[in-house]
């Protein structure tokens, strides 16, 4: 009687913990959030990447090959890059670049930076972003590289 | 290779009922079942996928797209290292560690089924993280 019971709550913890996980992860899926400028970070440079920054923005996809909406958000990402002029798009693979994971502390994959052209990262997203979501961080990356460059001088 | 999405996601909600009668039942040897059925799903092919294949596909029509077999197999393999864990604990008798690495199998396993969230695969890259020096 005893262990039986022991045994309905552990599984009923079990079950509300993955309902509750189930839908925080849910929410925070995909979710574009600004990043606050941190003194001293480094800026993406055309050495991390392997290739040249995009001219008005870059797309940086950490992926892995144990990653199921990769794919998913390699295509987004592949298509915003050809909608919008001056924007690229870079995937690389996390665990040939753990430098990188650990730099920009990626903790899952996909994770999205949002490279303005200085190559500062203006926004992320980890899990499969929506389209128009990479857009609209798009547009604060193209038109607050200005205000974000001054914003830097500022502090520095 | 290519599969159909909805197959792990099956063998995920099959899973979830054993782990779940494993608590209620503490039987090592229903646990030691599904830890044959998570090293064929690692290693080979999952007996729930053939299941799928074989009672369930054809009467849900076509998948909308395919994905790659890896992450789904390496999940598996999270979830087989649980199911050693807890086979362990019920082999020395300690009840805790037994009923807790099946109940993290059970936790990734619901997760999968309900949410199609591959828990396991989130694990990977942090897993990588941890280890030192193998940066290229």
């Amino acid at each position: 009687m005893h262990s039986s019971m022991t045994g309905i709550v552990v599984l009923g913890v079990t079950l509300v913990a993955g309902v509750i996980i189930g839908f925080l992860m849910r929410r925070r899926d995909g979710k574009v959030r600004a990043v606050k400028q941190e003194v001293g970070e480094s800026a993406v440079t055309r050495d991390d990447l392997g290739a040249d920054l995009g001219e008005r923005a870059t797309l940086v996809q950490f992926s892995t090959a144990f990653c199921q909406p990769c794919r998913a958000t390699r295509r987004i990402l592949h298509d915003v890059a050809e909608m919008v002029p001056g924007v690229r798009h870079v995937e690389i693979d996390a665990e040939s670049r753990l430098d990188l994971v650990r730099r920009f502390d990626v903790l899952r994959t996909p994770t999205v930076l949002v490279v303005d052209k200085a190559g500062h990262v203006v926004k992320r997203a980890s899990g499969l972003p929506r389209k128009a979501d990479v857009i609209a961080a798009l547009g604060v990356a193209v038109d607050g590289s200005s205000h974000e460059s001054s914003h830097q001088s500022d502090s520095v | 290779m290519q599969i159909d999405p909805r197959g792990p996601r099956f063998g995920a909600a099959i899973t979830t009922l054993v782990l779940a009668i494993v608590l209620l039942t503490r039987s090592s040897w229903l646990l030691g079942a599904q830890a044959i059925v998570f090293a064929l799903g690692a290693f080979s092919t999952s007996p729930y996928s053939l299941l799928y294949k074989r009672f369930v596909r054809s009467r849900l029509g076509p998948p909308r797209e395919l994905e790659d077999a890896t992450p789904p197999r390496f999940a598996q393999g999270v979830g087989l290292g649980f199911a050693i864990v807890g086979l362990i604990g019920f082999a020395a008798g300690i009840t805790p560690l037994a009923l807790g690495a099946t109940a993290a199998a059970l936790l990734a396993a619901f997760l999968n089924a309900a949410f199609g969230l591959c828990l396991g695969c989130e694990m990977y890259l942090i897993i990588r993280r941890l280890q030192p020096g193998r940066t290229q």
